[in-house]
């Protein structure tokens, strides 16, 4: 197993300019959940000319809707959703700032682009272990939008995430090279 | 002529919505251990051990293993000896189903189509009923995450097309679902009968203990080739690459018309969530 490399949210570029696909990496520091419905009105107040409910530069993103608190925890299970469903949001938000986001599956040849444009980073958690991953959220508090319940954004602190860097800012993609080499005839 | 009060059906799907989305089925959980040894990518090998060690975390900790803890579906099989009392029984379900999304702090993500309104406690539950012989009440509860919802497929085959046609069709579905629905995952498959009944046998075929094979030996050698042919697209745990992509193939057939050849594929991630009770 090779060594597991350590990043910080907000994004320092240097970090984000170093890594490779295939890296794995614990990441800390303070991210925004957002997903479907949070995204819409993210692009909606962007266009209107309106402020965010946080600042955007360098920030990260998780796509993640959580299950509730059981009382005395942070959060419950929150682990990734298909990061595709935002697709056709994501371009705009990296070029108002947006370095990171944290998902799973693939990303469409336009967010490739982006990413690469403006040298920002595409990291994927494991679908299906929410469990796991609401080990590494050590503080939990709505950001705005709280109508939309599990899709509301949140403003979490995080300790040692294990993601998987998916694409990179050289615009080199995991998902286009990784299951070439096992496909068989 | 046997009587149950609908309470007592209230009762049990709260506890059943609670259970499939903390424990998942020894079944599953077999099939996970093979695939860590049989997987040879690095990634892979990883992604399984987290897995497994996510399984544990959440029932020692009871924390849904994912936080998708799905549209709550539920299959009543109905003794036709059976009087229910004390109420409707959709509305016990439902009851059952709010119930348990709170007492569990289960996530709540059912809303209405168009207008997309919350309605923030996970009901409506989706209700299949079947009337059968006997006094007794079968509650099946299987909740079902949006992300492999949404990658499955129905197309109505033409019978030129045959079991080839069925195939490629099963693989087109799978490749086109990538990473998407979470792999490692577990086709049902639903073959025959009209475009419903398809769609509701491939979800049927998901209650099937993981791995076991069909009792009719033509279609039990399709769901051996299909899981081959799955496993060889290298798509892989997560879509990352590696040798297993699916667990297991699950096949139910129904006669169907001359002109027809409907297919139905249903997608469903590791978390098999579903748990049953008999009243």
């Amino acid at each position: 197993m090779s060594k597991i490399k350590l990043i910080q949210a907000p994004a320092i570029q240097e970090q984000i300019t170093k890594l490779l696909i295939g890296e794995k990496v614990y990441l800390s520091g303070v991210i925004y959940t957002a997903r479907d419905a949070a995204h819409q009105r993210l692009v909606n107040q962007l266009q209107a000319g309106q402020p965010l409910p946080f600042e955007l530069k360098n920030q990260a993103l998780f796509y993640v809707g959580p299950s509730p608190a059981k009382p005395g925890r942070v959060l419950g299970a929150c682990g990734p959703t298909t990061s595709s469903r935002m697709d056709s949001y994501t371009p705009i938000l990296l070029e108002k700032g947006l370095k990171m986001m944290i998902g799973k599956g693939q990303r469409s040849a336009e967010v490739v682009d982006a990413i690469k444009r403006n040298k920002a980073v595409y990291l994927v958690a494991i679908g299906g272990a929410g469990a796991l991953m609401s080990q590494c959220i050590k503080k939990a508090e709505l950001v705005d939008y709280p109508d939309l319940g599990a899709e509301a954004i949140r403003r979490l602190e995080v300790e040692k995430m294990p993601l998987i860097v998916a694409i990179d800012s050289q615009g080199n993609n995991l998902f286009a090279v990784g299951p070439k080499q096992y496909a068989r005839e | 002529m046997r009587e149950i009060n609908v309470a007592q059906v209230t009762e049990t799907v709260a506890q059943l919505c609670i259970d499939a989305c903390l424990y998942l089925g020894d079944d599953v959980v077999e099939l996970l251990r093979q695939a860590r040894k049989k997987e040879v990518s690095d990634f892979g090998c990883y992604i399984f051990e987290r897995l497994l060690e996510n399984l544990n975390i959440a029932a020692e900790q009871e924390i849904p293993i994912c936080q998708d803890t799905g549209m709550t579906v539920v299959f009543l099989k109905i003794g036709q000896e059976l009087h229910f009392t004390g109420g409707n029984l959709t509305d016990a379900i439902n009851k059952g189903v709010r119930l348990g999304y709170q007492r569990g702090y289960l996530r709540k993500s059912v809303l209405t189509p168009l207008e997309r309104v919350n309605t923030n406690d996970n009901t409506p539950a989706v209700i299949h009923t079947a009337i059968v012989p006997g006094d007794r009440l079968k509650i099946i509860v299987a909740p079902k995450g949006g992300g492999s919802e949404n990658m499955s497929r129905l197309k109505m085959l033409k019978p030129a097309d045959g079991i080839e046609g069925i195939k490629k069709f099963v693989l087109e579905t799978i490749v086109e679902a990538g990473a998407s629905p979470c792999p490692p995952i577990i086709l049902g498959i639903g073959i025959g009968g009209t475009m419903e009944k398809a769609a509701l046998m491939s979800k049927e075929a998901l209650l099937r203990r993981a791995g076991t094979s069909s009792s009719d030996p033509i279609v039990a050698k399709l769901e051996k080739e299909m899981l081959e042919l799955v496993n060889k697209t290298g798509i892989g745990p997560q879509g990352l690459g590696g040798n297993v992509t699916a667990l297991a193939v699950h096949i139910e057939t129904y006669p169907t018309h001359i002109a027809a050849l409907p297919v139905a594929v249903n997608i469903q991630c590791h978390a098999a969530r579903h748990q049953e009770a008999i009243l």
